[in-house]
């Protein structure tokens, strides 16, 4: 795998596009570092009530001293869950849109997320499920469970998966899902309260220990993620060119697509169902990168975390004294970016 | 039928043809007349079972308006109004769900997977937690913003004009948005408990009340005898446009006066009882299974659509130890013959 070999692979690809220089990825990825460095500050130092400098400062030394500086060590963990799910969540999107050659694959919209819910609910409430490892099996298994039967319905009949019928089955299934996790939490009064983080995702409440315990998960998802890019490169050339020059089918869409389950079900495992996050993200880092998954999916994952963080800040923000979930927050900031993607597209390609 | 044009070598095309419309029209009544069988028998044992029996007799003097001591409060007063919502309801749902599915040529494009059901439902909660309205103050709220969500939808899909596909996938992208409002609106009631807000998630018939229930049968009366009359046109319509007005349908005066007919069914419906999970999108393509392929799906739908609502009330009320609004039911027993159906259109490529 020489860097010869793979420029003149990579060649049809982007000869559309204009070849971003190297040096512009570079000045990119610091300033998206620095956004997103920016953003994990303010998720400590704003939340729901005001605290001072000197507090902030204090906390993040370790004081717990006074309810201030309390607070904001409360809020560390939830900032590092924050960046961790929006980077599993948007590393997981675009390698689903790439895995799909899909623009409207999301975890989110495909029932994944709700998948690994359910997992989670049933966990919960029939088998006394109580660490995170075990929520993050369980949400492993019902997110593969998912990706596999929605991609199956969506690809049946003439066509292959387009993107309609992904996103009809994608959002038939989780209409059912909600359903059923609804089923299963209502008789369960005892568990109502823990449930409902499982139906609207959320980073409240987050420690380091439980964050620690799934975070091998989240590594091993983005591993596998980022080893595949280049097969997934290759996926964007179409089966018959990628089969051409030698690449496996099969394997380069499995590869790449457990990856993203992975890293869904130990995002859900955590903060529950979030939806957009892996819709948005890839189609805004397709803008600054260019299509080569080598460098979008880095990108996603800084671009993501950042985008989870700011959804959270903002949710304390604007609804002060209350906050609202960051599930909440980026269904109704990507939904109209969904739409935007929609129309963008020519009918013969839905 | 091959049997027959091999016996009597003589038998012409047109008698055949003739005979195939004859049995079909017939499949159709009878298909109809146990439709709407199934529905009075499912309202009356709705009626009837719960805690305490109630003989059908009785049943029949309460609704007559007689003083019967018990059955008086717990049929007329508690069991009456939550049966009267489950038949306007599921009514309202069939009817509007095939109105959108004929007229849209996609079995799909039901008002609950475009949107239009969660956009109502988000629009009650906003109205009952945020403006504290009540009773008709809701469903008319409920009905402007069905009707707006309805025209954002057309004028997002449109780009040089509308295809179907693209207004399905902007609807699915506008029902998630609204979803995730009336998550927000609920999370604001904290006085609520979860059973309470599982009626603007998935639909629920607990505490149906008159007030609930009158708009929309009133809507029901008005707006019926309107789609009614229109299901000729319709089916036109389903033939394509330009066949359509080839055959003399004004095409866009047909599709204002249905969209705006069945989405105010929707809102109206959606306000009382919520939006009851799929109904709106199993009743026509169970319809069109049951009467066979002669006529208008309308009428066939707004029973299949009573049907699915009642059955599911009585499933989910009586069959487990948990009491389930109807919602979930028809939530989780819809999801396998959704999937079916998703599979077997998929294939066919095929209408309803």
């Amino acid at each position: 795998m020489s860097s010869t070999a793979s420029t003149t692979e990579d060649e049809p690809a982007t000869r559309a596009v204009v070849r971003r220089p190297r040096a512009l990825r570079a000045l990119w990825l610091l300033v998206l570092l620095s956004v997103v460095i920016g953003l994990s500050w303010a998720s400590v130092a704003i939340g729901t009530r005001g605290v001072s400098w000197s507090d902030i400062t204090a906390a993040l030394g370790g004081a717990t001293e006074t309810w201030q500086q309390a607070a904001v060590a409360t809020r560390i963990p939830r900032t590092f869950l924050a960046l961790l799910v929006g980077a599993a969540l948007a590393v997981a999107g675009a390698a689903l849109q790439g895995v799909t050659r899909n623009p409207l694959a999301d975890p989110g919209i495909l029932g994944i997320n709700s998948g690994a819910s359910l997992a989670v609910v049933v966990g919960i409430a029939w088998f006394g499920l109580t660490s995170p490892t075990g929520y993050a099996w369980v949400a492993m298994g019902g997110a593969a469970v998912t990706a596999v039967a929605v991609y199956v319905i969506g690809s049946l009949g003439s066509g292959g998966p387009t993107p309609l019928k992904l996103a009809l089955a994608g959002a038939a299934t989780m209409a059912a899902l909600t359903s059923l996790i609804s089923a299963v939490v209502l008789p369960r009064n005892d568990i109502a309260d823990a449930a409902r983080s499982w139906e609207i995702g959320g980073v409240g409440g987050a420690t380091f220990e439980r964050t620690a315990q799934v975070l091998p998960f989240f590594v091993l998802g983005f591993l596998i993620c980022l080893f595949s890019a280049r097969g997934l490169n290759l996926l964007a050339l179409g089966d018959e060119v990628a089969a051409g020059l030698g690449e496996r089918v099969a394997i380069a869409r499995a590869i790449p697509a457990l990856g993203a389950v992975v890293l869904c079900g130990s995002a859900t495992a955590l903060a529950g169902p979030i939806t957009f996050v892996g819709l948005v993200v890839p189609h805004l880092c397709r803008l600054l990168v260019g299509p080569d998954h080598r460098w979008l999916l880095p990108f996603s994952a800084l671009t993501g975390a950042g985008l989870v963080t700011a959804a959270d800040v903002l949710g304390r923000v604007v609804a002060r004294p209350d906050q609202i979930d960051v599930g909440i927050v980026t269904a109704l900031v990507g939904a109209p970016f969904f739409i935007a993607i929609v129309r963008r597209q020519k009918v013969k390609e839905l | 039928m091959t049997a027959l044009v091999s016996t009597s070598g003589s038998a012409s095309t047109r008698d055949i043809v003739a005979g195939d419309r004859g049995r079909r029209a017939f499949r159709r009544r009878v298909a109809l007349a146990i439709l709407v069988g199934a529905a009075v028998v499912l309202a009356a044992l709705s009626l009837m079972v719960g805690r305490t029996f109630y003989p059908p007799g009785e049943i029949l003097r309460v609704v007559l308006g007689e003083e019967v001591p018990g059955a008086s409060f717990t049929v007329g007063r508690l069991r009456l109004p939550r049966t009267a919502l489950a038949v306007v309801a599921g009514f309202s749902f069939g009817l509007a769900g095939v109105t959108f599915q004929t007229m849209l040529r996609n079995p799909l494009a039901s008002p609950d997977i475009i949107g239009i059901s969660s956009g109502a439902s988000a629009a009650a909660t906003f109205a009952i937690v945020m403006l504290s309205l009540d009773g008709a103050g809701v469903s008319v709220f409920a009905v402007v913003s069905g009707l707006v969500v309805a025209l954002l939808v057309y004028l997002l899909s449109y780009r040089g004009g509308v295809a179907g596909t693209r207004l399905i996938l902007v609807g699915i992208g506008l029902a998630a948005m609204f979803k995730s409002a009336t998550s927000y609106f609920l999370s604001r009631a904290s006085e609520w408990d979860h059973q309470e807000a599982m009626r603007w998630l998935t639909g629920s018939l607990n505490g149906a009340t008159w007030s609930g229930t009158v708009p929309v049968a009133v809507a029901l009366v008005v707006l019926v005898p309107l789609l009614l009359g229109q299901s000729r046109n319709l089916n036109q319509l389903a033939l394509g446009d330009d066949t359509a007005s080839a055959l003399g349908v004004r095409v866009e005066r047909t599709r204002l006066i249905t969209i705006v007919a069945a989405v105010v069914l929707i809102a109206f419906a959606t306000a009382a009882a919520g939006p009851v999970a799929f109904v709106a999108f199993l009743s026509g393509p169970i319809a069109a299974r049951v009467v066979g392929p002669t006529g208008s799906l309308l009428l066939p739908a707004a029973f299949v659509g009573v049907v699915l609502v009642l059955v599911a009330d009585l499933v989910g009320q009586y069959a487990t130890g948990t009491r389930y609004p109807v919602g979930v039911v028809t939530g989780v027993l819809g999801a396998p013959y959704l999937i079916y159906l998703i599979i077997s259109t998929n294939r066919a490529r095929g209408a309803l």
